[in-house]
């Protein structure tokens, strides 16, 4: 089992608690915490799956996800999104441009492991 | 005994004693205190002219010669006073409303402003003025002899030239000094009417004087006289020729109205329309006394003088045979009078008609620069004008040499008068009939001159003189119907009758013909309905005083154009410059030029300038005109400046309308990005609470140090969140209004200190440079809440200086009324397009992750706004900085 996340979020107690969540399920989590070089950290470390945050500093997650699929390598790469603003107009742009997933703060941590889970066996 | 010297002295004491009155009345016109002048008496005394020395001396000879035809010359201008004053009015009117300067002014304004019509009229009154200036000079000079032959001193000169000479120059030099002393523009004497006036009075008391001399002193009473006027076999029967008769009274009322003398004291020195009515019964009483003694004058001179002496100077031999000198010398002074009187009127006349409508027009001309000369050309109008009637006596002198000075008084009198008459079809046609036309104007008055010249003016200086004598018995080159005295083979005519009917009768026809079968031009057709219509073009009757109602109709006008306020502010200006009380300062041309630019700036320079000139000097179109323009020139500029005041309005609104909108728009996306940061703000510690809470739950065999870990991200995320809330709440309440002020006396510096302690229990590292002299200041406020301001902008700095070793320098100052305290650290600042959107809610700036929500400084901006100072961003400290601005009464207050 070498499934790999890359965890791209800004808030440090959110990290610890995905990466903890992630962890006892047997990912191999790494994390990345501003938005302006992510989508460089994503080439260097070719994830199984993505867990993006709207809201980051120096860049959008919706600007970094846009230039994922973009990307040859990157294209069909499963992103999970989270973000702290519910309002639907959120959803409707990320569905748009991509997500795989998107889900809303504060999640249930087992509805986050399900969620990547159905991402990566998809 | 009869002193020639004597009558020279009294003569010249008689001169200097009218120079006296008429600079007088001159200085005293100026003055503006002549009302007395403009009396209705002066008036009629000054048309008194109509009596020159013709009537004083030659009605005696007319009367003694021909009985009483004399009477004609007096009845034809009673008539047209009397009968007729109603067209007197019109011409008076139409002179005032036009600016009328002269007959030929009158004339050649009439039919279109022509000045080919104007130097024809002139050219004709000169030429006929011309015998009857000799006349006056002949008269004189005769008076002058009968003198010198009464006195035994006096060696009896061989002929007169020397004194028509003399006389001549005298009267030129008197009328220049008084007729051209200023030029006012409407060509009013009131120094020469005035010394006229006193004329009219001298020359009448004279004849009277020597009338009731003749009647009881050597008449022996009223009966006997006029029982020896019944026995005398001349003036005895009433020899009446009707056609003669008709003719003369024709011929003199026609001259009122034609002669440019009259002309001139008539219309162009008239005050006021008003004094036409007193003039229409004073006049024909003054020529009434005129004539009363005139018969039994002349029947006692020709039954008392020897045979042979000249009637025309029975008024003045009968008291000096009679040894009365001081009657005579009286009676010589009458006839001076009536001479001096004419000669200096009709001289000015003729000289403003010469310089008017030949000199200037030729002068201008010859400048090359047409009507727009810049510089002031006054100075040679006086030039022409003095040249002129220098000119205009010399003629008269060669008329007088040229003729021999020896015809009857009365025959150069009537032939003058018929020379003027010839204006009258022109004249009268064009006040009454607008269908005349300059071409039958011109036309008329070319015929009837020039048949007058041929009938009457050539003939007049006698058999072979000018026209051979063959001529006149046989016409030219022996053309018999062009014979002078018998035109078209009609023969059996007094010469004067036959002449005067000739020329008006072709004159006429030749107007009505011309006139009939030409089309006026445009100019001839607006000035035609002026001159018909002049009742309803100009304003009722109103007396003109002179600069100051000129002043009051630019102000009138100037009030239209300018509005009331700016008006009287800039007359009253200009008063005061020249040291004038009130609103009326002279309209002098410094003044006009000031005005006319002001009015400019109102209508444009070109109808400015056709305004100020139209009520200062003569123009086309009428004041009234003008004002009508100016009327509707105000309306439609109140009008349009209604409509732009409206559309600015309307501009107004509109630019409101876009900001209210871009506000509301602004106000609807900020109410969604504020839902949004709120949303945001709120869900990311409860993400960390959930997920925490969940693994600690969930999650079997964690540590006891991952449990107290997590823990305690659960009690610093909750915490996170009721300060976020706080802090919402101290927001909301402050934008609402609601927040109630603690306010106390206190420290400045304290206040400091304790926001300082505050902030560094966030661990800040900072270090702080302050005065604390200057902090020495007492405020009265709510010190915890300025302290939380300053709170707040310690622990930013703290949070976000990025210096290696970060400095805080809080420095206060004292300025007008407010007192500030300025925070500058010594990191890179805040960038220029950030500036404005710090104190906005929820904003942070750049990427720290600085753990505050972005609501501390729009609380700043809330609390400073409550306490009544300000915060702002304060740029080019080469650092972040803000000031704080308190009022300065609630530290002075506080003192």
């Amino acid at each position: 089992m070498g499934k790999s996340v890359l965890v791209i979020e800004d808030e440090p107690n959110i990290i610890e608690a995905i990466s903890f969540i992630l962890s006892r399920d047997g990912w191999h989590v790494a994390t990345h915490s501003n938005g302006i070089d992510a989508v460089e950290a994503v080439r260097a470390r070719r994830p199984d799956l993505v867990i993006l945050d709207v809201m980051l500093p120096g860049r959008s997650g919706y600007d970094i996800l846009r230039e994922l699929r973009a990307g040859p390598e990157t294209g069909g790469l499963p992103v999970l999104m989270l973000t702290a603003r519910g309002q639907p107009k959120d959803r409707a742009m990320a569905e748009q441009i991509g997500a795989s997933r998107f889900m809303t703060k504060p999640f249930s941590n087992a509805e986050v492991l399900e969620a990547v889970n159905d991402l990566i066996r998809a | 005994m009869a002193s020639l010297n004597l009558l020279v002295a009294v003569s010249l004491i008689y001169v200097a004693f009218l120079f006296a009155v008429a600079f007088g009345a001159e200085r005293a016109a100026m003055k503006g205190r002549a009302g007395w002048l403009r009396s209705p008496v002066v008036y009629t005394l000054s048309l008194s002219i109509y009596c020159t020395a013709w009537t004083f001396y030659g009605a005696v000879g007319y009367a003694a010669r021909s009985g009483l035809e004399y009477l004609t010359i007096y009845i034809g201008p009673s008539i047209v006073m009397i009968g007729w004053v109603w067209a007197l009015r019109k011409i008076v009117r139409i002179g005032r409303s036009q600016r009328i300067t002269s007959v030929a002014d009158l004339i050649s304004s009439r039919y279109g402003k022509s000045n080919l019509l104007a130097v024809a009229v002139t050219l004709i009154a000169v030429v006929g003025t011309t015998p009857y200036i000799a006349l006056q000079l002949q008269s004189v000079t005769q008076s002058v002899a009968a003198f010198a032959a009464a006195d035994p001193s006096v060696v009896i000169p061989a002929d007169n030239r020397a004194t028509a000479l003399w006389v001549a120059a005298g009267l030129a030099a008197f009328t220049v000094l008084f007729g051209t002393r200023n030029l006012d523009s409407n060509e009013r004497h009131h120094g020469v009417v005035m010394a006229i006036a006193l004329e009219a009075v001298v020359k009448l008391c004279a004849l009277l004087a020597v009338g009731i001399f003749t009647v009881w002193g050597i008449g022996g009473g009223v009966g006997q006289t006029l029982a020896r006027i019944d026995a005398s076999a001349q003036l005895g029967q009433w020899q009446m020729a009707p056609g003669r008769w008709s003719g003369l009274i024709f011929l003199s009322g026609a001259a009122l109205l034609c002669l440019p003398r009259m002309f001139q004291v008539l219309v162009v020195e008239n005050e006021d329309e008003r004094h036409l009515r007193t003039a229409s019964w004073a006049f024909p009483a003054y020529m009434i006394a005129m004539s009363l003694f005139v018969m039994p004058i002349a029947v006692a001179g020709l039954s008392m003088l020897p045979d042979g002496a000249n009637p025309d100077m029975f008024v003045l031999t009968l008291p000096l045979s009679e040894g009365r000198t001081g009657l005579a010398v009286f009676s010589f002074l009458g006839g001076f009078s009536s001479a001096t009187s004419m000669v200096i009127v009709a001289a000015i006349a003729l000289s403003t008609m010469v310089s008017n409508h030949i000199v200037m027009p030729i002068w201008l001309s010859l400048n090359g620069k047409g009507a727009m000369v810049s510089g002031d050309v006054r100075h040679v109008v006086i030039m022409a004008r003095r040249v002129s009637i220098i000119g205009v006596l010399f003629l008269g002198y060669l008329y007088y040499r040229l003729s021999g000075g020896g015809t009857a008084l009365a025959a150069i009198g009537l032939i003058s008068f018929s020379g003027v008459v010839q204006f009258l079809p022109s004249m009268l046609g064009g006040i009454f009939w607008r269908g005349a036309t300059r071409n039958g104007a011109l036309a008329g008055l070319i015929l009837g001159f020039a048949t007058w010249l041929w009938c009457l003016f050539l003939p007049s200086f006698g058999d072979g003189v000018v026209l051979p004598a063959g001529v006149l018995a046989h016409g030219p080159w022996g053309i018999g119907w062009l014979r002078p005295y018998a035109l078209f083979g009609i023969t059996g005519l007094d010469p004067l009758v036959h002449g005067v009917l000739w020329s008006i009768l072709l004159n006429t026809l030749a107007f009505l013909g011309l006139s009939i079968f030409s089309f006026p031009s445009p100019m001839e057709r607006l000035q035609g309905a002026q001159f018909v219509n002049v009742y309803q073009h100009s304003a009722s009757p109103r007396g003109w005083s002179g600069g100051i109602a000129q002043s009051e109709d630019l102000m009138i006008m100037a009030q239209r154009l300018l509005g009331a306020h700016e008006a009287q502010k800039l007359f009253q200006s200009e008063a005061a410059r020249q040291g004038v009380q009130g609103y009326l300062p002279d309209p002098n041309a410094a003044f006009l030029q000031r005005l006319e630019r002001e009015l400019s700036g109102s209508v444009g320079a070109a109808t400015a300038h056709a305004m100020v000139g139209q009520i200062v000097g003569g123009a086309a179109v009428s004041v009234e005109d003008l004002m009508a323009v100016a009327d509707e020139t105000a309306q439609i500029m109140e009008y349009s400046s209604q409509l732009e005041a409206k559309s600015d309005e309307l501009v107004r609104t509109a630019r409101q309308l876009r900001v209210a909108n871009a506000k509301l728009t602004q106000l609807s996306v900020q109410k969604d990005a504020f839902l949004s940061q709120i949303s945001h703000e709120l869900r990311t510690p409860m993400t960390s609470i959930r997920a925490f809470s969940e693994i600690m739950r969930d999650a079997p065999g964690l540590t006891e140090g991952q449990k107290h870990k997590y823990a305690n991200i659960i009690h610093d995320e909750t915490v996170r969140l009721t300060r976020l809330l706080d802090d919402l709440l101290d927001l909301a309440v402050l934008e609402n209004g609601q927040v109630s002020l603690n306010l106390t006396r206190a420290r400045l510096g304290d206040i400091l200190d304790h926001a300082v302690a505050a902030a560094n229990g966030d661990h800040s590292t900072i270090k702080l440079r302050r005065d604390r002299a200057q902090e020495a200041i007492w405020l009265q406020t709510d010190s915890d809440r300025l302290a939380q301001v300053f709170i707040n902008l310690i622990a930013n700095a703290g949070k976000y200086c990025d210096a290696r070793t970060p400095e805080l320098r809080i420095a206060v100052r004292r300025a007008d009324a407010a007192l500030m305290v300025d925070f500058i650290d010594n990191g890179a600042g805040i960038e220029t397009e950030q500036q404005g959107l710090i104190f906005e809610k929820f904003s942070r700036i750049g990427d720290q992750k600085a753990g505050g929500a972005g609501l501390g400084l729009a609380i700043c901006r809330e609390i400073m706004s409550r306490l009544g100072g300000s915060i702002t961003y304060l740029p080019g400290q080469g650092g972040a900085a803000f000031r704080v601005t308190l009022p300065l009464q609630a530290a002075i207050a506080a003192q």
